[in-house]
């Protein structure tokens, strides 16, 4: 591949082996979505959940090109970048019922699962929340020269918040290295994001001389090839990045936006999930280069489900927290 | 206090003091905010640090409050110790977000994983001319906010010895300084190490008649007005809490129980604020003791005006003090 000053760069790209993984884990965060909405449904989870489902490319190719150790910031859309980046589900489901057996002992929920031990910093309710989180670990980074990068996860309604062009313009000026991920789903809650965002969305990043690149968020190789090439900048001292994925949200904002007729036409949907749907188009991939059959692709589907459906079993079982929980933690 | 050589140090020196050693100490310790470095705060509070410890740990942000208040609390997360500097209280409001939402509830909702060892230093207090955008005195904001310990010193010696416990401790605190007291208030302290920990409150004048139970600024106005009440036979005593929290509480009561009389003081709005809880406190813990109801002085509850007479008129004096604690002691 050329870059725009004519010069031959190497373009990063899966072996196969990973390019299986990477398959897989898009199907894990499918199937653990597919249980969540079912655990809604059932009446068994207390309040409500946003689905990932559709956009598990960019979880996942983002998250194969980062280190365990590197760090990421999530949002209430969370759970995909929480299995990307190495949860557990049986802990997330735990954590999802409010059993203290969760990754936060029941007290965060479904939008705020954190995991020190896989780098996630948490998922961050407020819309834009973790700008500044992400930003500072990549400052910490830097001023501990320990070489970790921080993936910054947001949906393209945060692009309305202030606090991300004061964190691009830190970011910039002390060359931290941070990749803010923009997943544009298409949706602020239920507004179409064209009536909320004003001009270029790239164009928001290079005002402050930031890299910004824009890919297809249902290919989780291009994510992946792309991510990697920022990441690697980045890790490298050549500063932040800011990276837009263009995908679509399956469901509703949330589990129970089950009418969205007012706001999208159902036919929409259904040729996102027709035609661009990022399993499907991996494992055509995977099939047409000869890496798996359908038979390797519809066992580990079957692995997922029986993993997920496991999962869920012990999150049901396991107790809720006791009362003298409620006043832990407040303070360290 | 310990037993240890004593100096005269104006407020701000023993501000710096207790940085300075604590950055020699630690070296995660790095200071955050608009013109800290060269320029060392406008109110030349930090003047000389960045020659010591120089522009990596003494670090001059943009004028972008929730942003780098956002990177400390990312930073703290992720191993450094930061101190953010917030330069007038007012400013507060910016970075409310990142205090209230993110910094204070890290700990809880991610089940204790994470921590956030920040320190956010800010200022207080009206009479500077400042007008009603530069003047306020907003302790009570995050008193209220489970997860935050609030810190408001009156002396010299207790900012430098409640600034280093501040830095040690792994929760996010915000330490207020009356900016007036910066370079007018000196006072003996003592010389080289000593840490004063949180929630103790401090007798600053033994009294029998009446407690001025008061916070920051107040306790100079309280130390005034006892002396005036001397004069006329009222023997007062004047509690300083020194952190909002956690509160000592039993201190408060204590001294109420034995004068049975009280008036609190703080230079916030008195409605809903700083005097409402400890006169609430004051009213359960020694009601039986109480010859007269529990008395709140603050600011007026207004915008601080501009206009200097005006601006007197809002802030609580000696004489005012010394007028309602005569009247409450039955000599009006």
């Amino acid at each position: 591949m050329m870059d725009a000053t004519g010069k031959t760069v190497e373009v990063p790209t899966l072996p196969a082996e990973r390019s299986i993984d990477a398959y897989r884990q898009m199907v894990r965060i499918r199937l653990f979505e597919d249980q969540v909405n079912e655990l809604y449904k059932r009446g068994i989870m207390p309040g409500l959940a946003h689905l990932y489902s559709g956009e598990e490319a960019i979880a996942v190719g983002i998250c194969e090109a980062l280190n365990r150790e590197d760090y990421i910031t999530s949002t209430h859309r969370g759970h995909g970048h929480c299995l990307a980046k190495g949860a557990e589900p049986d802990l997330m489901f735990a954590e999802l019922l409010g059993k203290e057996a969760g990754y936060c002992r029941g007290k965060g929920g479904s939008m705020h699962i954190a995991d020190p031990a896989t780098g996630n910093l948490g998922a961050n309710a407020i819309v834009g929340g973790s700008f500044g989180i992400a930003t500072g670990a990549a400052f910490a980074s830097k001023q501990l020269k320990n070489g970790r990068v921080a993936v910054c996860f947001f949906g393209e309604g945060a692009l309305g918040q202030g606090l991300f062009y004061e964190e691009l313009n830190l970011a910039q000026l002390w060359k931290l290295p941070v990749i803010y991920v923009c997943e544009n789903n298409l949706y602020n809650e239920y507004t179409h994001f064209s009536e909320a965002t004003a001009g270029d969305i790239c164009a928001r990043a290079t005002a402050f001389a930031v890299q910004a690149e824009t890919v297809d968020g249902q290919s989780v190789e291009t994510v992946y090839a792309t991510a990697k090439r920022l990441i690697d900048r980045a890790r490298r001292g050549e500063g932040p990045a800011f990276l837009l994925c263009n995908t679509y949200r399956y469901t509703g904002h949330h589990v129970g936006d089950i009418n969205r007729e007012y706001y999208r036409p159902k036919q929409e949907e259904l040729e996102w999930k027709t035609k661009r749907d990022p399993i499907l188009l991996q494992g055509a991939k995977l099939i047409e280069q000869g890496i798996a059959d359908q038979a390797a692709l519809d066992g580990i589907q079957a692995e997922a489900l029986i993993e997920m459906k496991a999962a869920v079993e012990f999150a049901v079982a396991a107790p809720y927290p006791g009362p003298e929980e409620v006043e832990m933690h407040v303070y360290a | 206090m310990p037993e240890a050589p004593m100096r005269e140090l104006t407020f701000a020196q023993a501000v710096r003091e207790a940085l300075a050693e604590e950055m020699r100490r630690d070296e995660r310790v790095c200071i955050l905010g608009e013109d800290v470095a060269e320029a060392g705060t406008p109110f030349k509070v930090l003047s000389g640090l960045v020659e010591e410890f120089g522009t990596s740990r003494v670090i001059d942000t943009p004028i972008s409050e929730a942003g780098f208040t956002g990177v400390a609390v990312g930073a703290a997360m992720t191993g450094l110790r930061p101190v953010v500097d917030i330069m007038f209280g007012d400013f507060l409001t910016l970075t409310m977000d990142q205090m209230v939402n993110q910094a204070a509830k890290v700990h809880y909702m991610s089940g204790g994983k994470w921590k956030v060892p920040m320190v956010l230093r800010t200022t207080l207090g009206a009479t500077r001319r400042s007008a009603a955008q530069h003047s306020q005195s907003l302790q009570a904001w995050f008193s209220h906010v489970p997860g935050l310990k609030v810190v408001i010193p009156s002396t010299p010696a207790d900012a430098k010895g409640l600034l280093k416990t501040a830095i040690r401790d792994d929760n996010p605190v915000v330490f207020f300084e009356d900016k007036m007291m910066h370079h007018k208030l000196k006072g003996p302290v003592p010389a080289g190490e000593y840490t004063i920990p949180f929630g103790v409150a401090d007798i600053k004048r033994v009294g029998e008649d009446i407690s001025l139970v008061a916070t920051s600024s107040m306790v100079q106005i309280a130390l005034g007005a006892a002396e005036m009440l001397a004069s006329i036979g009222i023997s007062a005593e004047v509690v300083d809490p020194r952190t909002l929290w956690p509160l000592d509480e039993k201190t408060m009561i204590e001294s109420v129980k034995k004068t049975s009389r009280a008036i609190v003081l703080d230079e916030g709005y008195g409605r809903y604020g700083v005097t409402a809880e400890l006169a609430a406190v004051i009213a359960e813990g020694a009601f039986y003791s109480l010859d007269g109801p529990v008395l709140r002085m603050g600011a007026m509850h207004v915008p601080i005006p501009f206009s200097p007479p005006l601006e007197d008129l809002t802030v609580v004096t000696s004489k005012d003090v010394f007028e309602a604690a005569r009247k409450l002691c039955g000599k009006g």
